[in-house]
This record gives C-alpha cells, sequence and structure tokens, in this order.
C-alpha cells in the first residue's frame, strides 16, 4: 500500500511538467456549430470536456451557435476556424466560390423528414396534393421540393416558423420537422406515432446527408495536422458519447443552460439516440466520417437542378478525408 | 371480515365525497380562469370588430390601439398585424405595438427582416385556422421570467363581395394571476394544482425545473408511464376526468381531478394524495378495531360472569341431584340469589325435592298399609280355603262314590266356592257356587251362603228346598245387593240317584261311561240371594255305576286366550271326553292344564273351581218315581 502510493506521488511529480509542457505545445483553434446548444452536437462538447482536443494538441475555443450566429458566415469570415455545416450548403458555398472543404461528413443520413397525420387522411406522398404543407426556408426546402417533383405534387406552402403549433392545431396538414427534434416535440405534444405519417427523404431517394466539419482551404494548408486532429478528437467525442449517454446528455443540459436555453433532458436524450442512427447508421459500414461519392452526386445534382448552383464543385477538392492520406 | 367490509364501504365513500371535492374544486378553479381568459378575449375582439366595420387612419388607428392598453390594466401590449402591402401599399411590415414597460406604455413598430411576423404562431395560426386562438403559454422577450399568453384575433374586410383576409388583433396579457390561481390550490398536505397547455406543456406546477420546460408527455416517456400519456391525451383532448395518478412531486398515488379551459384549450388538474385523504378513515378504522376488540373483551367477560353465575347453581344443582338420586332427600339446595330463570329452576328444585319427599313418604306409608292388607287378605286366603274341604279322598271309607274339587282364586280371595258332606250315611251333599263380585266382600258373603246351606242341608232333604231357604235367608241383610249362582246335589249313595237344584249356575256335565257327555237337563233357576220368595225346583238324574257329574264356575269356560276367545263348553266337553275312564284327581287336573295351556299366561280374570263326583256302587231304588217330582 505504502509502495503504491510512494509510486504515485512519483508518477504525479514526474507527469506534472510533462502535462504543461504539453499545454506549451497547444494549437489555438475554434470551432462553431450551426445551431444552439444540444445534443445534435454532443460529440464535440463531450471531446472538448473529456479533453480529448487537447490530447490531440489542440487548445480549442468553442463558440455558441444559434439562429442569429450563423456558422457559414463564422467560417468565411474567419471568426471561427471550424464549423458544422449541411452539405448542401457546404456545396453551395463552395460552387460560390467560397474556399470551403469538407473534412468529415458526420452524418450520413438526412434527418429531414415531412410528417402528417393520419386523421387529415393522408397516408401516401400522392395524398398531399393539393394540401398545405409547412416548409422551412433555404436549404431545408431542397429535398421537400424535389420530392413534390418526384410525386408530381402541387401543393400549397405555407412557411413554418421554429415551432411546430401550426401543424398540431391543424393549420397545416404537411408539416417539416427534424427527426431528433420536431418529431419528437410533435410526440410529446401528445400525438402517438400510429396516428402519424412519416415521409423520411432518404427513404424516398432523397438522402442529403447533413452535419460536416468544415474547415477553409487556407486554414487547412497552413497546418493539415491541426485539421486532422480536430476532426480526429471530434469522432472520438462521439464515440465516447453514444457509449455514455448518460454523462453526455449531462455534459449537453450544462452547455445549454449556459447558454441559457431551456434544456429538457428527455428531449435531448431522445436527440442523442436519433444520432447515433444518423451517424453510424445500422447499414452502414464505412468508418465516421466519409462522404459518399454518391451522396454528394445526389445533393449537388438537385442543387443544380433547383438552379442553386451553376457547376458542381469537384469532389475531390471539396472532400478532404485525413486518414486516406494516413493510409497512403 | 366486519372490518375490510367496513373499510372498504367508507373507502368507497370517501373516494365518491373526494371525486365531488375534487370536481367543485376544479370547476370553480377553472371557472375563475375561464372568467377571467374571457374577459380578456372580449377586447381585442371588439378591436377586431371594429376594424371590419370602420374606416379609420393611421393616427386614428394607434390613438385606439394606445387607449386598448391604457384602459385594459390586464392587458400587458396589443398590436394590430396587417398582411403585408394591405395596410400601406408602400411597406411590407404594418404592425403597431404597445406595450406596458416599466409603468409607461411604449410604442414600437414590429416587422422586420428579423422580425417576419406572418411567419409566427401568433400571426400564422389564427390566419391559417380563420378563428381566433390563444397561444401557448410563453415568457417575456425581455426574459423578465413574466408568463404570457397571446390572445390573436384575425380580421377581415369585404373586397369585391368577397371576405379578404387583413390582419390580426392580438392582446398579450399576463398569466401570472393564472399562476396565483393554480398554485394557491392546496390540498391536504401535498395536494397540488397544475396547468398544462394545449400541447400538454406544463405551465404551472410546484417542480420549477418542470414548468414550460417539459410536456406531460415528457414526463410520461421519463416514467415509461403509458397510462400517465393517455391520461395526457384526453386531458388535451378537452375531456374531464378522475382518475388514478402517481404524484410527479413525491410518487405517492393520487387521485386526480381534470378539466379544461375551454376557451384556451388548456387542461387544469387537482392533486388529492390518496394517503391524506384515507388517513381519516384508516384512523377511524384503527379506532373501530380497537373498540371492536375492547369491546369483544368486555364483551367475554360479561359472558363469563353471567356463566359463572348461572352454572355455578347449575353445578350444585347436578351435585344435589346425584345426592338425590342416591335417596338423600335431606340434604341442603343452594339458595337462589336471584330471580331469573336459574332461581326459579331452583325453587322449582326445591319444591320437587319436597314434594318427592312427601310422596316418599306417602309411598313408604301406603306400601306398609298395603303390606298389611295383604297380610290380611293372605289370612282371609287361608281362612277360605280353611273353610273349603280340602282332603282327598275325603271319605276313604266309602267305595261307592269318589269326589274331587279344585279351586284356583283369580285373586288372593275369590268368590267361588264348593262343599259336599254327608247328611246322612246314605245320602251326599254337594254344592258348587260363584258369588257376584271377588275379593274380601265376594268371600264374606261366599262364607255366609256356604254356610247357610250347610246348616239347611243338615235338615232338609230336596235341593230345591235347601236353595229356597237359602235364598230367602240370604235375601235379607244383603244391603249390598249381592247374589251368588249355585248348584246343589244330593246323591243317594246306594242307587246313584241325584237329586239336584240349579241357582242360576253353569249346568254341570254328566259323563257317562259310554264316553257321553251332556249337560245336566234340569231347570236353571233364579241366582240365589235376589228374590226373596223365589222357590227352587228340584230335579233328579240317575248315575250309573262309573257316571260322574263334572261341576265347574265360569271361571273355566270363559277363560280367555290372548287372543280373547273364550275357552267354551264345547271345548271343556271335548276334554272331559278325552279323559273318560280316568280317576277323578287326573280328570280335573287334565282339565285344568288344558285351560293354563289355552289361556298360555293371560292373566286369570276369574276364580276358576271344579268339582267331580263319580258314582262307583250299585244302583240301588230307594225312591220311587212319583216322590221325586216336586214337594
Amino acid at each position: 500500500m505504502l509502495r503504491m502510493g510512494l509510486s504515485l506521488v512519483f508518477v504525479l511529480l514526474v507527469w506534472a511538467p510533462a502535462v504543461e509542457a504539453m499545454q506549451n505545445t497547444l494549437k489555438k483553434a475554434s470551432f462553431i456549430p450551426q445551431w444552439n446548444p444540444q445534443a445534435q452536437f454532443a460529440g464535440y462538447y463531450v471531446a472538448y470536456e473529456k479533453g480529448f482536443y487537447k490530447k490531440h494538441g489542440i487548445d480549442l475555443t468553442l463558440l455558441q451557435g444559434g439562429p442569429d450566429r450563423p456558422s457559414s458566415a463564422f467560417l468565411i469570415q474567419g471568426k471561427a476556424d471550424f464549423a458544422t455545416l449541411w452539405l448542401s450548403t457546404g456545396i453551395r458555398l463552395r460552387a460560390s466560390g467560397q474556399r470551403i472543404i469538407n473534412m468529415g461528413q458526420v452524418m450520413q443520413r438526412s434527418a429531414l423528414m415531412l410528417i402528417a397525420k393520419k386523421s387529415r387522411h393522408i397516408k401516401k406522398p400522392q395524398d398531399m396534393k393539393g394540401k398545405k404543407v409547412g416548409l422551412w426556408g433555404d436549404d431545408f426546402q431542397i429535398q421537400p421540393k424535389a420530392f413534390f417533383k418526384k410525386y408530381n405534387l402541387d401543393v400549397k406552402v405555407i412557411p413554418q416558423s421554429s415551432s411546430v403549433n401550426l401543424f398540431l392545431r391543424d393549420g397545416v396538414d404537411v408539416a417539416s420537422a427534424m427527426w431528433y427534434n420536431e418529431y419528437h416535440t410533435i410526440l410529446n405534444s401528445g400525438l402517438n406515432p400510429d396516428e402519424l405519417t412519416t415521409f423520411f427523404f432518404h427513404e424516398h431517394g432523397l438522402n442529403f446527408p447533413e452535419d460536416g466539419i468544415y474547415t477553409l482551404e487556407e486554414t487547412f494548408k497552413r497546418d493539415p495536422s491541426l485539421s486532422c486532429a480536430f476532426v480526429k478528437a471530434s469522432i472520438e467525442g462521439w464515440l465516447y458519447a453514444f457509449s455514455h449517454p448518460e454523462e453526455t446528455l449531462d455534459i449537453v443540459l450544462r452547455f445549454m443552460l449556459g447558454a441559457k436555453i431551456p434544456a429538457n433532458r428527455t428531449h435531448q436524450k431522445w436527440m442523442l439516440n436519433r444520432m447515433k442512427d444518423l451517424i453510424t447508421p445500422p447499414d452502414h459500414r464505412s468508418p465516421i466520417g466519409i462522404l459518399q461519392p454518391s451522396d454528394y452526386q445526389r445533393v449537388a445534382h438537385e442543387l443544380k437542378e433547383n438552379g442553386l448552383i451553376k457547376e458542381t464543385p469537384n469532389y475531390e477538392s471539396f472532400f478532404v478525408w485525413c486518414e486516406k492520406d494516413v493510409e497512403k | 371480515m366486519r372490518f375490510s367490509f367496513h373499510y372498504h364501504f367508507s373507502r368507497k365513500i370517501i373516494e365518491k365525497n373526494v371525486e365531488i371535492n375534487a370536481q367543485n374544486l376544479v370547476l370553480s378553479k377553472a371557472n375563475k380562469i375561464e372568467t377571467v381568459l374571457s374577459s380578456t378575449q372580449k377586447v381585442p375582439e371588439n378591436l377586431a370588430c371594429f376594424l371590419e366595420n370602420a374606416s379609420y387612419t393611421k393616427e386614428e388607428l394607434l390613438h385606439l390601439l394606445r387607449k386598448v392598453v391604457e384602459n385594459n390594466p390586464e392587458i400587458y401590449g396589443s398590436t394590430i398585424a396587417f398582411e403585408p402591402y394591405r395596410f400601406d401599399e408602400k411597406s411590407l411590415y404594418f404592425a403597431p405595438y404597445f406595450c406596458r414597460s416599466n409603468g409607461k406604455i411604449e410604442f414600437t413598430l414590429l416587422g422586420s427582416e428579423t422580425y417576419r411576423y406572418f411567419y409566427l404562431d401568433w400571426y400564422q395560426i389564427p390566419k391559417e385556422l380563420n378563428r381566433p386562438q390563444w397561444s401557448e403559454p410563453y415568457y417575456d422577450e425581455g426574459g423578465g421570467k413574466i408568463l404570457m399568453a397571446t390572445y390573436s384575433v384575425p380580421f377581415y374586410k369585404e373586397v369585391a363581395g368577397k371576405r379578404q383576409f387583413m390582419g390580426i388583433v392580438t392582446a398579450d396579457v399576463s398569466l401570472e394571476w393564472l399562476r396565483n390561481i393554480v398554485s394557491s390550490i392546496k390540498v391536504l398536505q401535498t395536494g397540488y394544482g397544475f396547468l398544462i397547455s394545449r400541447n400538454g406543456t406544463l405551465v404551472t406546477h410546484p417542480l420549477k425545473e418542470l414548468i414550460m420546460n417539459e410536456t406531460i408527455f415528457g414526463v410520461a416517456e421519463v416514467r415509461g408511464d403509458a397510462n400517465l400519456r393517455e391520461i395526457g391525451r384526453k386531458m388535451i383532448r378537452g375531456e374531464s376526468g378522475f382518475v388514478p395518478f402517481r404524484s410527479i412531486v413525491s410518487e405517492k398515488p393520487c387521485w386526480m381531478y381534470y378539466t379544461p379551459i375551454r376557451s384556451s384549450g388548456w387542461s387544469l388538474a387537482v392533486l388529492f394524495p390518496q394517503d391524506e385523504f384515507m388517513a381519516d378513515i384508516k384512523r377511524l378504522n384503527r379506532i373501530v378495531i380497537i373498540l371492536g376488540i375492547v369491546g369483544l373483551s368486555l364483551l367475554c367477560v360479561a359472558v363469563a360472569f353471567l356463566a359463572r353465575s348461572i352454572i355455578n347453581p347449575l353445578r350444585a344443582m347436578a351435585r344435589a341431584t346425584e345426592v338425590i338420586a342416591r335417596g338423600n332427600l335431606d340434604i341442603e339446595l343452594p339458595h337462589a340469589k336471584s330471580s331469573d330463570e336459574v332461581g326459579k329452576l331452583l325453587e322449582a328444585f326445591r319444591y320437587m325435592k319436597g314434594s318427592l319427599k312427601d310422596y316418599i313418604q306417602r309411598l313408604t306409608e301406603t306400601t306398609a298399609s298395603k303390606e298389611r292388607i295383604e297380610s290380611e287378605l293372605k289370612i282371609a286366603h287361608d281362612i277360605q280355603m280353611s273353610i273349603l274341604p280340602k282332603t282327598f279322598p275325603p271319605f276313604p271309607d266309602r267305595e261307592e262314590f269318589d269326589i274331587y274339587a279344585f279351586i284356583l282364586p283369580a285373586r288372593e280371595v275369590g268368590g267361588d266356592f264348593y262343599d259336599f258332606f254327608l247328611i246322612d250315611k246314605d245320602h251326599l251333599c254337594f254344592v258348587i257356587g260363584d258369588v257376584s263380585g271377588k275379593g274380601v266382600p265376594a268371600s264374606l258373603f261366599m262364607a255366609v251362603t256356604k254356610t247357610l246351606i250347610k246348616a239347611t242341608a243338615s235338615k232338609l232333604i230336596a235341593p230345591g228346598e235347601i236353595l229356597t231357604e237359602v235364598n230367602r235367608e240370604l235375601y235379607q241383610g244383603n244391603e249390598s245387593c249381592m247374589f251368588a249362582t249355585i248348584f246343589c246335589g244330593v246323591l243317594d249313595t246306594r242307587t246313584g240317584e241325584v237329586l239336584y237344584a240349579n241357582g242360576g249356575h253353569n249346568p254341570p256335565l254328566v259323563v257317562r261311561t259310554d264316553n257321553e257327555v251332556s249337560l245336566v237337563a234340569g231347570k236353571r233357576g233364579l241366582v240365589v240371594g235376589v228374590m226373596e220368595d223365589f222357590v227352587y225346583e228340584t230335579d233328579r238324574l240317575k248315575l250309573q255305576s262309573g257316571d260322574a257329574l263334572f261341576m265347574y264356575t265360569d271361571g273355566v269356560t270363559e277363560a280367555v286366550n290372548e287372543r280373547e276367545e273364550l275357552f267354551s263348553e264345547g271345548r271343556l266337553k271335548t276334554k272331559i271326553s278325552s279323559l273318560q275312564g280316568k280317576p277323578v284327581q287326573e280328570i280335573i287336573s287334565g282339565v285344568r292344564e288344558e285351560i293354563v295351556c289355552f289361556s298360555n299366561n293371560v292373566l286369570q280374570s276369574d276364580d276358576i273351581t271344579m268339582m267331580i263326583l263319580q258314582f262307583k256302587g250299585e244302583n240301588r231304588k230307594l225312591w220311587s218315581d212319583e216322590e221325586t217330582t216336586k214337594e
């Protein structure tokens, strides 16, 4: 016992200066998620809280995202070194000449969906014909519009606010929803899953992978190892989050409270579980972070079809996968 | 069982009462909320009505809106928000907004690139639904933690005959009063009320962290409580009910009553902690059980005491009875301490003991006197028997006749009699009779009769005269109207001639040597002793050597068997016929055995007397036929 205690003291004496030395060599970097703190970004908060970034030599500053703090603007203006963006947003920015690159397509699946009440007689896409459909703006409209075109539906689009109250009170027949967010809000407003018809875009050939890690080409070129370390630490954070859900929820709720955002553990738990489904789908074999060329082409094609981009940016220059270089 | 029934029944009553109380409480609170909400609704509704029916300038509109906020203290802020370009063709947004701020009314124009009010719930929902709507409760913009809700009323305008949507009138109201109403609900110790919005959001609740942050469905999800989710769905559907509910605060089982606030679609619920409202009944039940136990024990003691007071005298009586049963009637009985049934029984027992004692004493006396009488009767019997000749053969030196008699009295002293004696050397007088009645009087009468006959026969020869004389004598002094049947005869031992008279007696049988058995043919006269001057006739018959005369009393022919049949003359004749030629003694005993055999232990009811006279000597003619007719 005494010997063990002595050796522990010895280890601490030797180790303490080593940690200090490591901190001295940490590289400063900043990161902004594309929305308010919530379990959607659990991996980054966990990696931060558990010291994964430090372990990979990064002294990270976590910036708070939100509706009035768009991550794309922060990234382009250099206010943040790293940011999360939807793939469609990333491609549009790249196509518009912004030199941003995707360093890891974290989310493999589209969480955007349309929801209808069976009581309003909507059970298949064709039933939406002539109905009032609530849609969010910008990139949230790309998939629904492609969906309407695919099924040749003429619908009455109603701009949808951030709440689902209009849908709950039957102001619209169909609402937009994120699987990890609004869908659960609807369930927890008293509607049972069997009373709802859900349209997941990834089930209708319109899988638009969403959240990915982006940086500026310039930032990557300046210090590729820093960018790769950030991605690696972030993925580690996600894996930790999935295997330690309760601890992760504690961390997420702490961040939400810090940002003065109403925090509901039940809801965050749902969100974290859906993140796992979206980041590591059961049928998906490739490692976390790979952007599949097929997904890329699909999104780019739809963007071009809708006139949102003129030319499809080159995949190779858009997606930089650090591990690939290591493999080589 | 009685207690569990009592508990169950009381519990049902209490639950029913709780339901009624809960209903009253919740409905009264809900009504209060409803009243405030609907009075608030009037303001924007009136404003919308004005906007639809009147024309106005921008200044008039602003003035009106300011007045609305100023004059309605419950209204925190109000706006009239127009559709794009609807109020002013040049401006996309037009939404003047007056609100209270630090005691003053402030004015702003809503609507900007960052505040596109067309797409907000307070505008969009009533517009899409074409009807006024209460918003979900929310915290005020300033982050002042004031709970608010907005009532939005759409207004329209007739344009070319078409009703065209113009915009929305709103009234923002603070819901602090609502919070106060609901949080003032205190039921027993831990019961409380809570209010959920149309989406199930907990608007007021004792747990602060749930307020505006959690829906009842979220709580159900955390607790894995499908039932709670179902209750929540009923609540937001606007139903009312009284349901079992687990308290979100204390996890205690409760009953919950919920009812909707119709105008806003919210639902108010009040919880009644079951253990608390059941506490009284549990206490009551405990008291009832204790009272029951105490009462039962007291009853047991009382019963034991009563039983002792009853059983002790009974035991004493049982002991006394045993002693009495052994014959000791002098034992002292326990004294009756009370006048109840036991006391009465004791008295009766004491009386019975006394009576028994008296009775036994009397019985002892009676027995003694009876024994005395019996011994006297025995003596009388002996005397009676002693006056009948009982030595056979009575005349051992006379060979020309043989006589044998037998008497079996039914009681110790009978009324039958017989007699025979020699009147002179050649005349044997023989008598058989039966006195009416039995016992001592009959035997005394018999003795008198027998003595009279013997006395009379000594001086007279003819039996008719004897009976006539005896009859007269008996009649005189026969106060008790007794009588006798008598057959009297005199045998001439030389000739075998028999003179006889019958005073109402069974005619004897003549047994001839040729085995002919016949009744004596002579007249049967009146019974002796009832008619003073009756004259009995003398008849005559002749016995050949070996012939016999068999005399008997009615005790022979009237002996009965168990079938109540009489022995009868016929049976007697047959028996005697079978015994012909036998010695006289054997004939009598043969008939006697036959009677015993016939009656077969049936109690003998009358005296049985038989006498047989057999003539054995030479026939000698003493009297002429003329002499023997009548005297």
